[in-house]
């Protein structure tokens, strides 16, 4: 009962996933998607719920078949490799862990299949992959004699035990309290950290992907919208998906009049704003112009600074919610269109109160602009909170 | 997304869950209320007549219905019982033994089938399993001995292939009365594991084949482990009755494959009430204390 699972040659482990599409019957999960994932990478997928992440990570581990495309490992092909012959384990959204097994024997399981450890051997890793995870005094126990936060730990000791060249995590902490939640992401980090295997983690919290991965892909109805670091998503993003899911936007319609220097200038409720080339893209005519609500900073009308601030006049305060570090606005403008201002509570200022007339200025590099053929609302619903 | 839902129960085999369950201390007086009908029942239709059976055993065997049988304790029955028809019993054991062995071989294949790849044709295949169960067993069991007999197309057209010797006999040979058995008891094999193998999770399935195991290995790991109380419960309930079984051998079988069912009915017929009885007590002890060793060793003692 010896299998093997390497077989693989090839230099730097990365995944390459190229031109992958998953149909069930007419219905397309994963469409055309290409991505690159370098090797040691905390990857990120972040996505609304159906939108294809889990079929892309059964892919990956070979638990399902694309209907097209290739996946490549280090430059090896293994799109039909099946999935007991790929260095690539799973935690998997559910845990899946063997109800019949105590945890050691559920985390020596892909080992004592691989056979290439000795008895002994194989006490001590999963001696101390307990220990990693904390579990030692568990050992014994049944999988259904655990906590939810138990079991995903057990489940991510039973993977990471095998050391795959990838790691993919399906939102394994889906379950938890927000508390243990957090915890859990710093552990998930420091281990990733540690061992320097390639995780690719699953998400649909925004804010998880953004404080654990180093890239952090958005998906949309089976194709990526934007792949990136996370201040490059959250700073430019290139959809209205991306600015809505991954946090919140003001998107106010607008027009490229000219290019000045480094900056675009546009035409916003009939004043000037300007875009920083490098935040926006290279657009012209109808555009969105974006700026996220904690950039904006509320002034008196006409007071502060002058030059150097994008400044969108006319505003009239119509919400004020406290929210312990911060106060959040909604400013009512001449349009009729409300705009968010999110303001730190540092107590220089007395804070605005409903009615009071107000400016909305905020920098140019922190402005981006997106394509006016999209769907302002694209995402909206499905970024705020979970 | 609640996880925890997936969260597999205390089921496959795992008798060592402290499982605290939150009836346990309001059980009360309800429970010994719902346990009575039963309880009631138990005593009797099984205690009674067991206990009659016992005794009669132990009568002495000079007597007969006519002249009347007197309670002498005579512990002698067993031992002449067991000289006379200690090789039946070894027969019908392993009659029943391997009658057992092959359902499984055949139950388990199709139990898979029917819970994992059947799709909308379940229900229509659950009901071709249990459709026997519409005609009585023992027409069943002459329709075989039809299918079987000496002028029957099957034998002839056996007989006709090469190799065949033409005084193939099917009927009356043991094959024929362990085919019978087989037959007879296998939706009993069937049934339960089915309803093992329909609440197995795929999922753990696929997460062995993530961590390397081979389809094979991932069934003997994995589904086989799990489908453990189904294997459990469908081998007793296919064995206990065929090692009681007469009507197999009465049909399909001649005198040398005679079962103890053949001749516990043929004493009780012929009213040597001491012999039958004790025969029938050994029957059941021996069941009992095999089902009880077979159960231990294969670790799913919630099942009894
Ligand atoms: N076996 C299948 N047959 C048919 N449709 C499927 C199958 N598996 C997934 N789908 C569909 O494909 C789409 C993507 O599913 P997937 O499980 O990848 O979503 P997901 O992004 O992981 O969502 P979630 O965040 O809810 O886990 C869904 O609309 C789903 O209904
Ligand atoms: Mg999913």
């Amino acid at each position: 009962m010896v299998e093997q699972a390497g077989g693989l040659s090839g230099g730097g482990a990365d995944l390459q996933i190229q031109g992958v599409t998953k149909r069930f019957g007419d219905f397309v999960a994963v469409d055309d998607l290409h991505l690159q994932v370098p090797e040691g990478a905390f990857f990120a997928l972040l996505g609304a719920s159906g939108c294809g992440k889990t079929t892309t990570l059964r892919m990956v581990a070979g638990l399902e078949r694309p209907t097209a495309g290739r996946i490549l490992l280090g430059g090896d092909d293994i799109t039909d490799l099946k999935p007991y012959r790929r260095p690539v384990n799973t935690v998997f959204q559910s845990y899946a862990l063997f109800p019949h097994l105590s945890v050691e024997d559920n985390v020596a399981f892909g080992l004592r299949r691989q056979g290439k450890v000795s008895k002994g051997e194989l006490r001590t890793k999963v001696g101390e992959m307990l220990e990693l995870v904390e579990l030692q005094q568990y050992a014994a126990r049944r999988p259904a004699q655990l906590s939810g936060g138990q079991q995903q730990r057990v489940a991510l000791a039973r993977a990471l035990i095998n050391r795959p060249r990838v790691l993919l995590l399906d939102e394994p902490l889906g379950a938890l309290d927000l508390k243990l939640r957090r915890a859990m992401q710093l552990e998930l980090k420091r281990i990733q950290t540690d061992v320097g295997i390639t995780f690719i983690h699953v998400t649909h919290d925004q804010e998880e992907a953004m404080t654990m991965a180093d890239t952090i892909a958005v998906m949309n109805a089976g194709v990526i919208e934007q792949m990136g670091a996370p201040e490059e998503l959250y700073g430019h993003p290139r959809s209205t998906f991306v600015a809505n899911f991954l946090g919140q936007s003001n998107l106010i319609s607008g027009v490229v009049k000219s290019k000045q220097g480094d900056e675009f200038l546009t035409e916003v409720l009939g004043t000037t704003v300007r875009a920083s080339k490098v935040t926006s893209r290279d657009l012209e005519g109808d555009v969105w112009v974006g700026v996220r609500p904690e950039k904006v900073i509320l002034q008196r009308p006409g007071e502060g600074r002058q030059e150097e601030l994008n400044r969108l006049s006319g505003g009239r305060v119509s919400d004020v919610s406290f929210v312990g570090v911060s106060t959040q606005y909604l400013v009512r403008m001449a349009s009729g269109q409300e705009l968010m201002a999110f303001e730190q509570n540092t107590g220089e200022r007395r804070p605005f109160a409903v009615g009071d007339d107000v400016d909305l200025t905020w920098l140019a590099e922190h402005t981006f602009l997106l394509d006016a053929r999209q769907d302002v609302r694209a995402g909206a619903e499905l970024g705020d909170g979970e | 997304m609640s996880a925890l839902s997936h969260v597999p129960g205390p089921t496959g085999g795992t008798p060592d869950v402290q499982a605290t369950d939150p009836g346990t201390e309001r059980r009360g007086i309800t429970g010994y209320l719902l346990m009575l009908p039963g309880t009631v029942w138990l005593l009797l239709f099984f205690l009674v007549p067991l206990v009659t059976l016992v005794s009669s055993s132990l009568y002495d065997p000079s007597g007969s219905l006519a002249t009347g049988y007197s309670m002498t304790g005579h512990v002698q029955n067993y031992a002449d019982a067991l000289s006379e028809y200690g090789s039946t019993f070894v027969r019908s054991f392993l009659y029943a033994l391997t009658a057992t062995i092959a359902c499984l071989l055949l139950g388990f294949p199709l139990a898979y089938a029917i819970a994992l790849k059947a799709g909308r044709w379940r229900n229509l295949m659950l009901v071709a399993v249990i459709a026997p169960f519409f005609t009585s067993f023992l027409l069943r069991t002459l329709s075989w001995k039809l299918l079987l007999g000496d002028d029957s197309w099957v034998v002839n057209a056996l007989q006709a292939l090469p190799l065949v010797p033409d005084d193939l006999r099917l009927l009356a040979t043991p094959a024929a009365v362990i085919t019978g058995l087989t037959y007879n008891f296998l939706p009993f094999m069937v049934l339960p594991l089915y309803a093992s193998l329909e609440r197995l999770d795929v999922r753990l399935v696929e997460a062995a084949a993530d961590l390397y195991a081979s389809p094979f290995t991932a069934f003997r790991l994995v589904t086989v482990p799990l489908a453990m109380p189904g294997i459990v419960a469908g081998t007793l309930l296919t064995f206990i009755p065929a090692a009681g079984d007469f009507i197999n051998s009465e049909l399909l079988g001649n005198p040398r494959t005679r079962m103890i069912g053949n001749d516990i009915n043929d004493l009780f017929q012929a009213s040597v009430l001491p012999t039958a009885s004790a025969l029938s007590v050994m029957l059941m002890v021996a069941i009992v204390a095999l089902v009880a060793v077979y159960v231990r060793r294969s670790g799913t003692d919630e099942l009894v």
